[in-house]
Order: C-alpha cells, then structure tokens, then sequence
C-alpha cells in the first residue's frame, strides 16, 4: 500500500466503541497538495475518524496509512509528520505570540534557527510583526486563527489537518482564512479540513460526506451536485444527511 | 407599538474591551428576532445584561416593562435562557435535568409538558441517558426543553445552532418557528448569516455596534450597487484579478461563484468584466446578475464601517 501520490490512504477502516460501531468500513484516499474537504451531520463520526488518522485512536480494523505511516503501528511518528489546527486554535494565551511559536517548534523538534526563520517568515507574511510581544489572549480572534495555522504548518508536515477552523469567524476573516489555505496548498501542503460552513465546501477540490458512521458520497463538489441533482452543496448535504 | 424589549443607549466594557456601545434597540411582543454577528461581536454580553446576569456600565432595558436591574428577580422568573455553553447536569439523566429546572420554577414537568412537547418528545427516548452521553443536536433540545418549561415569556437563546450541523440546524429553526406561534417572543443570537433570513428582523452586530436592524428582505433591497456572481475555469486567481478591476469592488469568494458588485452603476459593468476577464486569461467565464444575500449586506456593512 505504498503510494507516493496520496498523502492519507484508508482501507476499510473500522471503529467500534462497545456494539457501537462510529466508523463503518471507511474508504478513501487523499492525494498529496489536495483540499479535502470532510463533512457530516453531528455524530456522523468524523471526530472519531480524525482522531484515527491524527494517531490519537487506534482502528477496530482495517487500515490507514497517513505520510507513509500506519497509524495503529506508528502513531508517533504520524504525529510528528501532520499538523492540527483544532476549533479552538489551541494557542496558549498567555504565552506571546513568540512564545507559542517556540513552544510548538521546540515540540516538533525544531532546531532553534529554524524557529527563529520560520517564527520571522510567518510574521512577516501575515504582517503582524507588531504583535510578536503580545500575548495572544490580547489579539483579535481572526489573527489569533491565522497564527494557530501557521503553528500548525511551521515544521512542514504532509498534511494538515483542520477541525472547524472557521467557526464563529466574521465574514470577511473566514474568506481571508481559505485565501491562506490556498495559498499553502499552492506550496504543495495537503489540507484536510472539517466545517458546517456549506459553502466552504465548495472551496475544496474534494470532499466526502459521512452519515452514520459510513461515507455516504465523495468527490468534488460539481460531481456531487450533479450526482444529487441538488444546485448547492447545502442541498446535497441535506439530502444525504438526512 | 408595543414593547417587550426596550434597550435604550446600553454601554458595557470590560477593561478597554468594549462589548457594547451604546445600543439602542426595540423588539415587539411575538417577534423572532436575531442578533447576527460573529464571536467578539457583543451578543453573548446583551443577552447576559436582558437576563439580569450582567449589569450595563451605562444605559437601561426592560423586558416585559420591567427593568433588568432593579426588577432582576422579576426577570429571571419570566425569562428563559439557554446559554451558549451547554450548561445542564452531565451526571443527571434527561428526566432528572427537566425535573430540576422545572422544580427551581415550582412547577413539573407533568404540569407543563404541553409547552415542552413538540421538543421534548425528540428525547423523550432517551429520558434516562445521562445528559453527558448526548449527541449535540440532542444536547440542545434538552437544553431547550429545560429553558422552556417555566412557560417563560420571552425565551433568549444564545448561539443555538453553533457547530451544529446543516440539518439539525434545519430542525431548530422549524421548533422556533413552532414556539413563535404560541407567542412567545424570541431572541436568538447566531454567526451563520444564512439563518438571517429565517428571523422577522435581525440586528447585525460587530465590535459592540449594531451595523444595521431590520426585517432581512428590506436589508438586502437596501444594497448598495448590482451584484454579479461570477464563475471561470480559474477560480483560485479569480478574487486577485478582479480586485485589478478599478470599477469592480466588494469582491468575495461565495461557495462556486466571486461576489462582484458595480456600486457605481456604470452601464456597461458585465460587458467590461467579461473583456477583463478574458484579457486576465479566463475561460469558461460566467457572470450573472444575483440577488444579494444576508451576508453581502454584512460584508457592505463591515466594510463602510473599517472605511470610515
């Protein structure tokens, strides 16, 4: 099952939580530089199966190789090898901006010139080299978002992955948030991301649909709404979800 | 006109952070009304000052005639609330949640159940799970359930729907929309736009400011400009290119199409963008006069209110 093209290979992956069964024998593939979009009603199992490919939970059964690792045999070395941005953005607030840098660098093994670079290429592209000295519960919720991003992506893991990246966001930052993820995919990062957002998941190039614990439907979302008969991805949503 | 909630010239800070600034607002008995605007935007601190948790720095409300500090006992018995932390028992099962709530009022939820039925019934199934076990569209219905059963006359739900998914968001709004008919009056605070239109009026709210209040049809014929929505074969370049075009402006990426709006009214607006376009090096290229929504008089109303 080595495969250079794709980033995430799953293979009847199975999760089961006494005689509940949260996973149903996934299937899918993610190829390197995608933005895969994963979708699905509350309790459909999408936590449970990022929880899988993170490392974090072990499969039932079945199989998912994530940046050339087996998550059941190597869990660390999958962590070491992806990046997670989670909906609360999981930043210290009260450490600075340079602070939280240095931390997640130092975890991911970073050599202190690396962090130094990487923590001066993030400011500097995001234009807030102002807020370096600050602690992050005292900058505004949009930056703080880009920021737990670009921690997320500071050691160039194979993929990223997002969970509700945008919830609660205003209008304007959510829009300049997937101006971000375009831009990183353009530099060949694999995003994998979850939103309720409808219309973000137009934005990726994929995406599946998980509904009681199976994936009910995948592909991008013009082969989709024309699969569903459905003019938006809101209405192919609701018509599987339901 | 009747009031059931007045809010007149409400300030409220916390260290230089101001929550609210001066906000001025009425919602008339039966109203379903929505506070719509994102995190940070003062929704969760109004909602705290009308249920008496909170006092205003400055300024005063009433709800049902009765001021939010000096008649605060008054308040608490005839409001429902449903904070947007999920706030029940985790270790007392559904039945048990719904028999405290009710007992706190002095009544049960025997004697009340016609109020809580269309809700209730949903998890009733489940009546004895502990309220932690819940999935998150079930968490709410108790959660709803639980801020309904003192038969409150006004009903405040802050962020209901948030990181819950399209189709159970789909269901509450039917529920609410159920409830108004009894003539309860109903705050309800959201950041999906979308939801907008569901409400008899909403307030946009950013930064402690209302930007705008009214019915959500006579916000988006209030548009500034024609809007187009436009689709190419290259649409990760399309929002850079058309901020390029001098006559083209609130550009934002909407699902599969770039909101394009012509304020100036200029004519010749889509023959202009077609020709940019095509020189930009699109094909496939596909515009369209659209009707604004929700969120592009939001997106208008940000940024007049950052321009100023």
């Amino acid at each position: 099952m080595s495969d250079s093209n794709h980033i995430i290979i799953v293979k009847d992956l199975v999760k089961k939580f006494g005689r509940f069964t949260a996973n149903d024998r996934l299937n899918f593939t993610v190829e390197k530089g995608e933005i895969f979009g994963f979708l699905g009603a509350n309790g459909a199992g999408k936590t449970t199966a990022l929880k899988i490919l993170s490392g974090l939970s072990k499969p039932t059964a079945g199989k998912a190789i994530v940046a050339g690792f087996d998550v059941a045999r190597y869990p660390n070395r999958v962590k070491k090898n992806i990046g997670y941005m989670s909906q609360r953005f999981s930043m210290y607030d009260d450490m600075t901006v340079k602070e939280n840098f240095r931390f997640y660098g130092g975890i991911y093994g970073l050599s202190r010139k690396e962090i130094k670079d990487k923590t001066r290429y993030y400011l500097e592209k995001l234009n807030m080299q102002e807020f370096e000295q600050m602690l992050v519960r005292q900058i505004p919720l949009g930056w703080k978002q880009k920021l737990a991003f670009s921690v997320a992506n500071m050691h160039n893991p194979g993929v990223v992955f997002l969970d509700e990246p945008t919830g609660g966001v205003d209008p304007i930052t959510r829009r300049q948030f997937w101006e971000l993820i375009y831009d990183s995919t353009a530099g060949g990062t694999t995003v994998f991301v979850t939103t309720h957002y409808m219309d973000e998941a137009e934005y990726c190039e994929r995406v599946a649909i998980m509904s009681e614990g199976k994936i009910e439907a995948i592909g991008s979302p013009e082969e989709l709404k024309k699969k569903y008969g459905a003019p938006s991805m809101n209405e192919v949503f609701i018509k599987i979800a339901r | 006109m009747s009031v059931s909630v007045n809010i007149e010239e409400v300030s409220k800070s916390f260290g230089e952070v101001v929550a609210l600034n001066t906000i001025t607002l009425r919602i008339s008995p039966g109203e379903l009304f929505g506070f719509i605007g994102p995190d940070g935007s003062g929704k969760t601190t109004l909602f705290r000052i009308l249920t008496s948790l909170l006092l205003p720095d400055s300024g005063r409300a009433t709800v049902d005639g009765l001021d939010v500090v000096k008649d605060y006992k008054k308040i608490r018995r005839m409001t429902g609330y449903m904070p947007g932390r999920f706030s029940l028992y985790g270790d007392l099962s559904v039945e048990e949640n719904m028999e405290f709530y009710a007992s706190i009022f002095h009544t049960s939820l025997k004697e009340n159940y016609d109020l809580v039925k269309d809700i209730y019934s949903h998890i009733e199934p489940f009546k004895k799970r502990k309220a932690s076990a819940l999935s998150g569209g079930m968490k709410q219905k108790l959660a709803l359930s639980c801020a309904l059963i003192h038969k409150p006359k006004i009903l405040l739900l802050d962020e209901p729907t948030t990181g819950v998914d399209a189709v159970s968001r789909k269901e509450f709004w039917e529920l609410l929309k159920k409830m108004q008919q009894n003539g309860i009056t109903i705050l309800v605070s959201t950041p999906y736009m979308d939801e907008a239109s569901l409400c008899d009026r909403v307030a946009l709210m950013q930064n402690g400011n209302l930007l705008a209040t009214n019915k959500p049809e006579q916000l988006i014929s209030e548009y500034k400009g024609r809007l187009y929505e436009v689709q190419t074969n290259k649409m990760n370049q399309l929002v850079d290119d058309l901020w390029k075009m001098k006559t083209a402006e609130m550009i934002f990426r909407f699902g599969e199409f770039v909101h394009v709006t012509d304020v100036a009214g200029s004519g010749n607006f889509e023959n202009n963008l077609e020709e940019f376009l095509i020189n930009a090096g699109h094909n496939n290229i596909v515009i369209r006069a659209a009707r604004p929504v929700i969120e592009d008089s939001f997106l208008a109303l940000m940024d007049k209110e950052q321009n100023r």
